[in-house]
């Protein structure tokens, strides 16, 4: 059976998980309107960030060699886009205001 | 490896959390009111996620992890508390360009450790790792050419010579045929530096002929890109935590993608391979014949401070004049004088998608006064007044009436059928497209000439001075 590398589920799993958290956004994105999309890009942006966790592993064993030095790189370009694309994200939304007196 | 035993198992859960805490987010991002409350649970997913994996057996090197962690938080954090609200597209291009390069150098490093190791793995962790190097290293340098058209670094015309697009296909016939040499037959470290050398030479090919109008599509494919290339380097790792993220925000890319193309009534074909705009002056040049009538500011402001309802309709033009901080003023004396007044916001009003809405928010423009295509078109014809600031193309009745008009097709917002029309414009100069705007020559049309900003300002003390 065809295994991937690091946690030993099969293929065929790890696409069906894919498949499924594709449907899952296309049915939670559709429903985000059209004046918050600059910020839902750039929260998406920052949550494909998710490779700082990937890099990690990789940066992971002590011996110094090519693979680690490239996780590293990696490490710090995934870095940028977390913190930076959630704290961006954040100062647009706190600009989102409604009309002044009408309701909370 | 046995990673389903043990503290591994733990690390799979918070995992699990964070996919939870990710799509929670998105969703709450459905609404103004609860957007920051999901970006910030978004933001703790990461969190826990980044922590849980510190524990994981195979990370020991803390002191590297910590140094390149603090690094590139700090160049985040500044590149998002000093950004202005109009370089945002810059920024996001920007962003997606270091995502995608992360995960290629991962899907790089993977390769570096297998080929030293000489470990035999599986064909497909092969063929993820070859597809998160290509995909990973396009969406770097298409993003890095993004960035230098939508920051004028190069010219925001399409940049296109003789065959391109044979030799965008040839090379990424090249390159299917490296990954499947690399994957099928041999694991050889020169034909996998040549993938890289043309993933990267690919991105700057595939942007190069897209036009600066197009970049709202190019800067959601990328994002798309982003998001595939981060689940391709969780299959290459086996990492579920980035396979689940990697397909929302592919997801998302892909949405937004599809949004743009269709305010443009363009296929994504045509915007990739299409080179608009490259050519603006084919054919004979048509000789206008009809005239404008204008209006001076003094005129234009009583229409308007007399009107029951305004209707701004912002485009891009209004951005780069820097005129929203002056609309926002206007449109708080014509309330304070009891005018209804409402924004009418087309998709592709900024340089990305959503663009203009946040502008007008930075401008303390209330967002339930922001009203998109759809939810605002059928009110022109029982509005006063439209005021067009800086928008040409996305108003064109030639785009809903004449068959024959090249931007026919394309969604428009139905100013025309306003009682009165002031277009604020600084002369009669065609839009992106290239051609007249029947909207000027009508009956019920005034045109405000001059910069968006100058005159903005001079309808506000117009008015106050009613």
């Amino acid at each position: 059976m065809v295994e991937s590398a690091l946690i030993g589920i099969p293929l065929v799993i790890a696409l069906y998980i894919f498949v499924l958290a594709i449907f899952v956004g296309f049915e939670v994105i559709t429903k985000v309107p059209p004046t918050l999309h600059t910020p839902l890009m750039s929260g998406a942006n920052a949550i494909s960030g998710i490779t700082i966790i990937g890099a990690m592993v990789v940066v992971g064993p002590r011996d110094a060699n090519l693979a680690v030095v490239l996780g590293f790189v990696a490490l710090v370009l995934a870095t940028i886009n977390v913190v930076g694309g959630f704290m961006v994200t954040d100062r647009m939304l706190q600009m989102f205001r409604r009309r002044p007196g009408e309701g909370a | 490896m046995e990673l389903f035993e043990g503290i591994n198992l733990y690390i799979q859960y918070v995992y699990l959390a964070s996919a939870v805490l990710f799509i929670f987010g998105i969703k709450l991002l459905g609404s103004p009111a609860t957007a920051r409350r999901g970006n910030f649970l978004a933001a703790l997913g990461m969190f826990i996620a980044i922590v849980a994996t510190l524990v994981n057996e195979e990370v020991l090197n803390y002191e590297m992890i910590a140094i390149g962690i603090a690094i590139g938080a700090v160049i985040g954090a500044v590149l998002a508390r000093t950004i202005k609200m109009t370089a945002m597209p810059q920024m996001v291009a920007i962003f997606n360009g270091v995502g995608g390069g992360a995960s290629a150098v991962i899907a790089v490093s993977e390769f570096a450790r297998i080929s030293d190791g000489d470990i035999s793995v599986e064909g497909y962790i092969k063929l993820t790792i070859m597809l998160g190097v290509l995909i990973g290293f396009v969406t770097l340098t298409g993003s890095l050419i993004a960035f230098a058209k939508l920051q004028d670094l190069m010219t925001t015309r399409p940049v296109t010579y003789p065959l391109q697009n044979i030799v965008s296909g040839l090379m990424f016939l090249a390159i299917l045929g490296m990954i499947v040499y690399l994957v099928g037959f041999e694991f050889n470290i020169y034909v996998f530096y040549a993938l890289v050398a043309l993933s990267l030479i690919l991105g700057i090919q595939l942007v190069i002929p897209i036009g600066g109008a197009d970049m709202p599509v190019v800067i959601s494919l990328l994002n798309s890109y982003s998001g595939v290339a981060a689940a391709a380097a969780g299959f290459a790792l086996g990492n579920l935590a980035l396979i689940v993220s990697g397909a929302l925000v592919g997801a998302a890319g892909l949405i937004l993608t599809n949004i743009m193309t269709k305010a443009m009534n363009r296929s994504l074909a045509n915007v990739v391979f299409g080179a608009f705009g490259a050519v603006t002056s084919s054919g004979p040049v048509a000789v206008e014949t009809r005239t404008a009538r204008s209006v001076g500011a003094e005129d234009a402001a009583v229409m308007l401070a007399y009107a029951r309802s305004v209707i701004f309709v912002p485009g891009y033009g209004l951005a780069v004049a820097q005129a929203q901080h002056q609309v926002r003023e206007l449109a708080d004396l014509l309330e304070g004088k009891g005018v209804r007044v409402k924004y009418a916001i087309h998709p592709v009003a900024g340089r990305m998608p959503g663009h203009m809405n946040v502008l007008l928010a930075e401008a303390n423009v209330p967002y339930d006064e922001l009203y998109d295509l759809d939810e605002i078109n059928d009110d022109f014809r029982n509005t006063d007044v439209a005021v067009v600031i800086g928008a040409n193309d996305v108003t064109n009745p030639a785009a809903r009436d004449q068959p024959d008009s090249p931007v026919y097709g394309m969604p428009i917002l139905n100013v025309d059928q306003a009682q009165h029309v002031i277009v604020l414009k600084r002369s009669m100069s065609p839009g992106f497209a290239g051609i007249d705007n029947d909207l000027f020559f009508k009956d019920n049309t005034r045109m405000l000439f001059g910069d968006a900003r100058r005159s903005v300002t001079s309808l506000v003390s117009e008015v106050k001075g009613l």
